[in-house]
C-alpha cells in the first residue's frame, strides 16, 4: 500500500501483563489499584540479599501463549540482566530474556475490513518483569517524583513482530487480534486502561517499491488502539515530510501523548544506551517438559479464530457478526451468557454490537464492567422477542438498566410500559380510530392498491398515538388491515 | 572458657559446668576489652546475646535444646539480621537495618546459638586483606602489624583472637579459607549451592557461598550442620539432605587418595609456606593417605577468568544502591543523575568502584565475547580440569595461600598484587567444588594453611580428613601470643 | 595498552559512579592493570568449549502462584531516605 509515493513498515513490540496472582520472582500480590507500595515486598525493593524465585503460572501463560500462536516452545529458556539506572528498575537491572527466549517463531493471522486475511510473523515472545511506576504530581514539591513499585515484578511477556504490517490499519488489526488471543486463553486481564496490554511501535518509511528499510523510530507504552492508529499515522507523516524536506530519520525513542495528540523525543533514553546483557547468576536454565507442554496444550481454551466459525455454525450469525462477538474472551463470553436465555442469537447480536457496544465506547468501559449485566439484556431480549414491548420501549427500558434501576421486567412493570395485546382492546381502539376519521378511510378505499400500503402508516401513527404508544404494532398492523379489508 | 572448642562448649553446657548467661557474658567482656586491638567486630549486639542466652538456659534446664543451644557466635557482617544494621563494611549500608533475616541467620537461631555481633569485612565482600573496610581495618592476632586477610578478615581475626567460638564467613574467591590460613584457624567454603544465599548480600551471585569459620574442622563440622540447608528462597539452593557432618569425623583415612596439582607448587610460592604444606601432607601419609602427582593445567587462568567474571556480575548487583529505597543517599543531590552518581561515589570506596568499573568495561558492547564470553569457557577449562582430577583421587590438596600473612599497605599501588593473594582458591569457585583451609605449621611466627579441595558435596570426606589431621598434629591449638592478656581475666 | 580518559568516563556514567577529576589517571592507570591481567585470557584455547554460567547443571525451581508477601510497606520504608505518602521520592524524573 502505497501513501505519497512511500510505503510504511511496522514491527510491534507488544507487552503483556500476566493475569498472575504473584509477581514473577516474589510472592507479592499484583492486584491493580492498591495503595502505593503497599505491594511491593523486599524482593520488588531489591533489598540487599534478596533473591528471586520463578513463578511457575508465569511459565505456563507463556507457553500457553506460543501454544496458541503455533510457535516454537523453548524446552530451555534463560534469562538475562538487561542493565540501566532508572528509578522505578530497584534492581539497576531488568531481568528479561534474550538469547533463549520461552515463545520462538509463530504467526498470527489477522482480518483486515475488506475481508482479506494476512499472516504476521512473531519473532519471538519472551519472559520478564515489569517496572514500577514514576508519579510526577502529588503531595509532595513539584523538584521531586513519587516512586511507587506495586508493579515492579509483574510478569509479562514481550511479543516481538516482524516488521509484516504495512498500515496502520494492519498494525491496529494485528494488536486487537493480540488482545483477542490472549484474553481468550485468560493469560491477560486485556484491561488495556490499566495497561495490561501497551505497545511499542518501530516505524519507517521507504519509497513504494524498494526493498530495503528505512531508519526506524520507536514509539513507546501505548496503551490503547486509538492512540496506536494516531500515533502511527502522525509519525508516518512526520517521517515522509522529513524525508522529502531534504532530511533525515534519526533512530530514536519516541513518546505519543493521546490527549495532547502531541509526539515527542525521549530524549533521556538517548545517551550511551548499553544495557550490557548477561545470564542472571540468581536463576537456573528454566527447562519445559514435553508432559507440560502436552497438558497445557490439551487444556488451552478455544482460540478466537476456533470460537468465530463456532459462532457461525451454531449461532448462524454471519462471519462479520461472529468475529466481532468472538474478538474478546469477555463479549464472547457475554453474549453466549445472553444467548443461553435468551435464544435469540440474532437479536442478541445485534443489540451487544448495536446499543450495549455504543454505550460502553461512549463511556470507555470494557464488557466486563458492563451496567447492564448479560443476564439483564437478556431479560430485555426475552420482552421483545414475545412481542411484549416494542423496540422503541426497549431502547427506554435499556437505559434504564444502563441507570441501575433493575431488571427488564422490573423497568416496565414501573413504567406501565407494557405493550397492549390483547385483541379485545386493540380491536377497540383500531375501530374507534377508523370511526373518527371517514375522510382518511375514504380516501384509503378511493386509492389504488397499490398505494394503499403507504396509507396505513397515517392509521398507525394515530392508533399508536391513542394507546399512549403501547400497542403491540404487529398486531395493531393485521387487525387494521382485517379491518379496512371488510370496508372495502 | 574462651580456648574451649565449640564441641566441648555445647558439652559444658549440657553438663551445666557454667551456663549460656556466663559464657556470653565472658565473650562480651572479651570483645569489650580486646576487640579495641583488633577491630574484627563491628557491631555488638549485648542485651540480645543476654537475652538469647538466658532464653537458651532455660531450654538446657528443660532439656529440649537444639544443637547449638546458648553457644556464642558472630555473624559476617554480610548476612541481614533483623532489626540490626548490617553494613557489609562499607559508607553506603552504614546505616541499613534491614527488616528480616538471612537464612543462615535463621539457622543459627533455630538450633539456639547466641550471636554476640557483626565482624568487620572488606568492603562489600571485595578484598583480600580487610583494608577496604569503611570501619578500617582488621588487624591480626598473630601480628597486629599486618593484615588478616579477606574478606572475612573480621570473622577471622575473631575466632584466633578468642573474642568468638566461631563465625560465619562468605567467600567469593578465597574469602574464608585465605583468613583462615592467614589467621591460622580452620574455615570451609562448602559446595555451592550447600548454604543458601538469601539474606547474604551478593557480590558474584555464581560464585559466593557462605560457611562456617572455627578453629577446628570439629567445630566447622557442628556449624556447617546448623548452616547448610535446602531454602526454596534460593534458586540456586540445592534440594539434597543435610548430613549430619559430625558423624564421620572419625573415620580413618588409610587408602585416602590426595592429589597434588604441580600448579600449586610453582613460582610465587613462599619456600617456608611450601615447607610446611609439604610437611603436612607427609603427616597424612604417615597417617595412611596416598599422594597422587596431578595436574590442573588451567589453573592460571582461573585469576584472569575471575576477574572478569566476578566485577561482572558485581556490576549489576551492586546497581541496586542507588539511594532511592534505602542506604546511603548523597546530600542535596541537584537532579536524579547527580544522586546517583554522587551517592555511588560517595557510598562505596575505591575497590568496590573500581570492580564495577572493570565489570561493566567487561560486558559493554564490542567487548563482551572478548571478555565475558571468553571467561565462561575459561571457566568451563577449569571445571573439566578438576572433573579429570577427581577421576582420579579422593581430595586435592595444596597452599592456601602463597605466604604468610603481609604487612598493611605491603601490596601496593597496584591491585592485581593483591588479586594474586587468591591463586589458589579461586578456581574451586568457579568450578562450584568445596574448599578448606587448616593450620598446618608456620612460617615468620605466623601461620600456614592447608588447603583441601573436595568434589561436590563431599564436604563430610573434607571435614573427616581434617579432622584427623588435627587429632595427630597441634597447630590448629596455638594461640597467639596478644590474646593472653584477655586470658587473665 | 592504555584505557581512554573517554573510556573511563563512558564507564563511570553506564555504572553512575561520580570521579574525581583529579583521581581519573590514577583510576585509569590501575585498570590498565587489572585489564592487562584479564587480558591473559585471550592466550587460552577455547575452540568448541561451551560457556558456563552456574557451577552447577541445575535447572530453576519454580514457585506456586500463591500470594505469600502481605503488606510490609511501614518496615520497608523505615529505612527509606526520602518518603511521602507511601511513595519514595526522588529527584524529578524527566522522561
Amino acid at each position: 500500500m502505497s501513501h505519497r509515493g512511500w510505503e510504511t513498515v511496522i514491527g510491534l513490540e507488544v507487552h503483556v501483563q500476566l493475569a498472575t496472582k504473584t509477581k514473577i520472582f516474589s510472592g507479592a500480590s499484583t492486584a491493580f489499584g492498591a495503595e502505593p507500595n503497599t505491594q511491593a515486598c523486599a524482593i520488588d525493593l531489591a533489598m540487599p540479599g534478596t533473591l528471586p524465585v520463578l513463578n511457575k503460572q508465569a511459565v505456563n501463560y507463556a507457553i500457553m501463549f506460543g501454544l496458541a500462536i503455533d510457535a516454537e516452545i523453548a524446552r530451555e529458556s534463560a534469562f538475562e540482566r538487561k542493565n540501566y539506572f532508572y528509578p522505578d528498575l530497584p534492581k539497576g537491572y531488568q531481568t528479561t530474556q534474550l538469547e533463549k527466549p520461552i515463545v520462538g517463531r509463530g504467526n498470527v493471522e489477522i482480518q483486515l475490513a475488506d475481508g482479506s486475511k494476512k499472516s504476521i510473523r512473531i519473532h519471538h515472545a519472551h519472559l520478564e518483569e515489569d517496572a514500577g511506576k514514576s508519579l510526577h504530581e502529588g503531595n509532595f514539591s513539584s523538584n521531586f517524583s513519587g516512586i511507587d513499585l506495586n508493579r515492579a515484578g509483574t510478569p509479562l511477556i514481550e511479543i516481538v513482530s516482524e516488521p509484516d504490517m504495512r498500515n496502520a490499519e494492519e498494525a491496529v488489526a494485528f494488536a486487537k487480534k493480540l488482545h483477542s488471543i490472549v484474553t481468550s486463553i485468560g493469560i491477560c486481564d486485556g484491561e488495556m486502561s490499566q495497561g495490561s496490554m501497551r505497545f511499542d511501535v518501530n516505524v519507517s518509511v521507504r519509497p513504494h517499491g524498494t526493498t530495503e528499510l528505512g531508519t526506524r523510530t520507536e514509539t513507546k507504552n501505548l496503551n490503547s488502539f486509538k492512540f496506536m492508529e494516531e500515533a502511527i499515522a502522525r509519525e508516518v507523516e512526520r517521517q515522509i515530510d522529513l524525508i522529502e524536506d531534504g532530511g533525515k530519520v534519526i533512530q530514536e525513542t519516541r513518546l505519543y501523548n493521546g490527549d495532547t495528540k502531541v509526539a515527542r523525543s525521549m530524549r533521556s533514553k538517548e545517551e550511551a544506551n548499553d544495557y550490557r546483557y548477561f545470564p542472571c547468576p540468581d536463576l537456573l536454565p528454566v527447562i519445559v517438559s514435553e508432559e507440560t507442554i502436552a497438558e497445557l496444550r490439551r487444556t488451552l481454551p478455544e482460540l478466537p479464530d476456533a470460537r468465530q466459525a463456532r459462532f457461525v455454525a451454531q449461532y448462524e450469525l454471519s462471519d462479520y457478526d461472529a468475529g466481532i462477538l468472538s474478538s474478546d474472551a469477555a463479549t464472547a463470553h457475554y453474549f453466549e451468557t445472553v444467548v443461553s436465555h435468551s435464544n435469540n442469537a440474532k437479536l442478541t447480536a445485534n443489540w451487544i454490537m448495536g446499543e450495549l457496544s455504543a454505550r460502553l465506547n461512549s463511556q470507555d468501559l470494557s464488557v466486563a464492567k458492563s451496567p447492564v449485566s448479560a443476564e439483564q439484556l437478556a431479560g430485555l431480549i426475552a420482552r421483545i422477542s414475545d412481542s411484549s414491548i416494542s423496540g422503541k420501549m426497549a431502547k427506554d427500558v435499556f437505559d434504564g438498566m444502563w441507570a441501575g434501576q433493575g431488571s427488564a421486567d422490573d423497568i416496565i412493570e414501573a413504567r406501565g410500559l407494557k405493550q397492549v395485546s390483547d385483541s379485545g382492546a386493540l380491536e377497540k381502539i383500531v375501530a374507534d380510530v377508523l370511526a373518527a376519521n371517514p375522510a382518511m378511510v375514504e380516501d384509503y378505499i378511493n386509492s389504488d392498491e397499490s398505494k394503499r400500503g403507504k396509507k396505513l402508516g397515517g392509521f398507525m401513527g394515530k392508533i399508536m398515538q391513542a394507546s399512549k404508544g403501547q400497542a403491540n404494532p404487529q398486531q395493531v398492523n393485521q387487525l387494521l388491515l382485517q379491518k379496512l379489508n371488510t370496508l372495502l | 572458657m574462651h580456648n574451649l572448642t565449640i564441641a566441648e562448649l555445647v558439652a559444658g553446657l549440657r553438663s551445666k559446668t557454667f551456663t549460656s548467661v556466663e559464657l556470653t557474658q565472658h565473650f562480651l567482656a572479651r570483645i569489650a576489652n580486646l576487640n579495641a586491638d583488633y577491630n574484627a567486630v563491628i557491631t555488638v549486639t549485648a542485651e540480645q546475646a543476654l537475652a538469647a542466652a538466658a532464653a537458651a538456659d532455660k531450654r538446657l534446664a528443660a532439656g529440649n535444646a537444639p544443637a547449638l543451644c546458648g553457644v556464642p557466635m558472630l555473624h559476617k557482617d554480610i548476612f541481614c539480621t533483623n532489626g540490626v544494621r548490617t553494613s557489609c563494611g562499607s559508607k553506603m549500608l552504614d546505616n541499613f537495618v534491614p527488616p528480616y533475616d538471612a537464612t543462615v541467620v535463621e539457622n543459627f537461631a533455630r538450633d539456639g546459638a547466641v550471636i554476640l555481633g557483626k565482624t568487620n569485612m572488606d568492603e562489600f565482600a571485595m578484598g583480600s586483606s580487610n583494608e577496604t573496610s569503611y570501619y578500617g581495618p582488621v588487624k591480626n592476632p598473630w601480628a597486629l602489624d599486618c593484615v588478616p586477610g579477606g574478606s572475612s578478615g573480621g570473622s577471622a581475626a575473631a575466632v584466633a583472637a578468642r573474642l568468638a567460638p566461631g563465625a560465619t564467613a562468605t567467600d567469593t574467591g578465597g574469602s574464608i579459607r585465605q583468613p583462615a590460613a592467614l589467621c591460622g584457624i580452620s574455615g570451609i567454603k562448602p559446595t555451592y549451592g550447600r548454604v543458601s544465599r538469601w539474606g547474604m548480600i551478593a557480590f558474584a551471585s555464581s560464585l559466593d557461598q557462605g560457611g562456617p569459620m572455627a578453629r577446628t574442622a570439629e567445630d566447622c563440622a557442628i556449624m556447617l550442620s546448623c548452616m547448610a540447608s535446602y531454602d526454596e528462597k534460593d534458586s540456586t539452593s540445592v534440594d539434597q539432605p543435610v548430613p549430619d557432618y559430625s558423624s564421620t569425623l572419625n573415620r580413618p583415612i588409610k587408602g585416602l587418595k590426595i592429589g597434588v596439582p604441580k600448579e600449586y607448587f610453582s613460582e610465587g610460592l613462599h619456600p617456608g609456606t611450601e615447607a610446611a604444606v609439604r610437611q603436612a601432607l607427609a603427616d597424612l601419609v604417615a597417617q595412611g593417605a596416598e599422594l597422587v602427582d596431578i595436574s590442573l593445567p588451567n589453573s592460571a587462568l582461573s585469576v584472569p577468568a575471575y576477574y572478569v567474571i566476578a566485577p561482572a556480575e558485581a556490576s549489576a548487583n551492586l546497581s541496586r544502591f542507588d539511594g532511592v529505597r534505602y542506604g546511603y543517599r548523597c546530600d542535596e543531590p541537584k537532579d536524579l543523575q547527580d544522586m546517583y552518581c554522587r551517592t555511588r561515589g560517595e557510598g562505596f570506596g575505591e575497590e568496590v568502584q573500581r570492580r564495577i568499573l572493570i565489570g561493566t568495561y567487561c560486558l559493554s558492547a564490542g567487548y563482551y565475547d572478548a571478555y565475558y564470553g571468553k571467561a565462561q569457557q575459561v571457566r568451563q577449562l577449569i571445571q573439566q580440569d578438576f572433573t579429570r582430577a577427581f577421576a582420579q583421587v579422593d581430595v586435592i590438596m595444596g597452599p592456601t595461600c602463597p605466604s604468610p600473612a603481609f604487612k598493611f599497605g605491603s601490596k601496593g599501588d597496584d591491585p592485581v598484587a593483591m588479586y594474586l593473594e587468591d591463586i589458589y582458591t579461586i578456581a574451586t569457585n568457579l568450578a562450584g567444588l568445596p574448599g578448606m583451609s587448616i593450620p598446618c605449621g608456620m612460617v615468620e611466627d605466623k601461620p600456614v594453611g592447608l588447603q583441601i579441595i573436595g568434589n561436590y558435596f563431599d564436604e563430610a570426606l573434607m571435614l573427616n580428613v581434617a579432622h584427623q589431621f588435627q587429632q595427630a598434629t597441634d597447630w590448629h591449638n596455638l594461640a597467639p601470643a596478644s590474646i593472653q592478656q584477655g586470658a587473665a581475666q | 595498552m592504555g584505557i581512554e580518559r573517554s573510556e573511563i568516563e563512558k564507564l563511570a556514567t553506564l555504572s553512575r559512579i561520580a570521579i574525581d577529576e583529579g583521581t581519573i589517571s590514577d583510576v585509569a592507570r590501575r585498570l590498565d592493570s587489572v585489564l592487562q591481567l584479564v587480558d591473559q585470557l585471550q592466550a587460552a584455547d577455547t575452540t568448541g568449549i561451551d560457556t558456563m554460567a552456574h557451577p552447577m547443571q541445575a535447572i530453576q525451581r519454580l514457585r506456586d502462584d500463591r500470594v505469600s508477601e502481605l503488606n510490609q510497606r511501614d518496615a520497608l520504608q523505615a529505612i527509606a531516605p526520602a518518603v511521602e505518602d507511601g511513595l519514595f521520592l526522588v529527584p524529578k524524573v524527566i522522561e
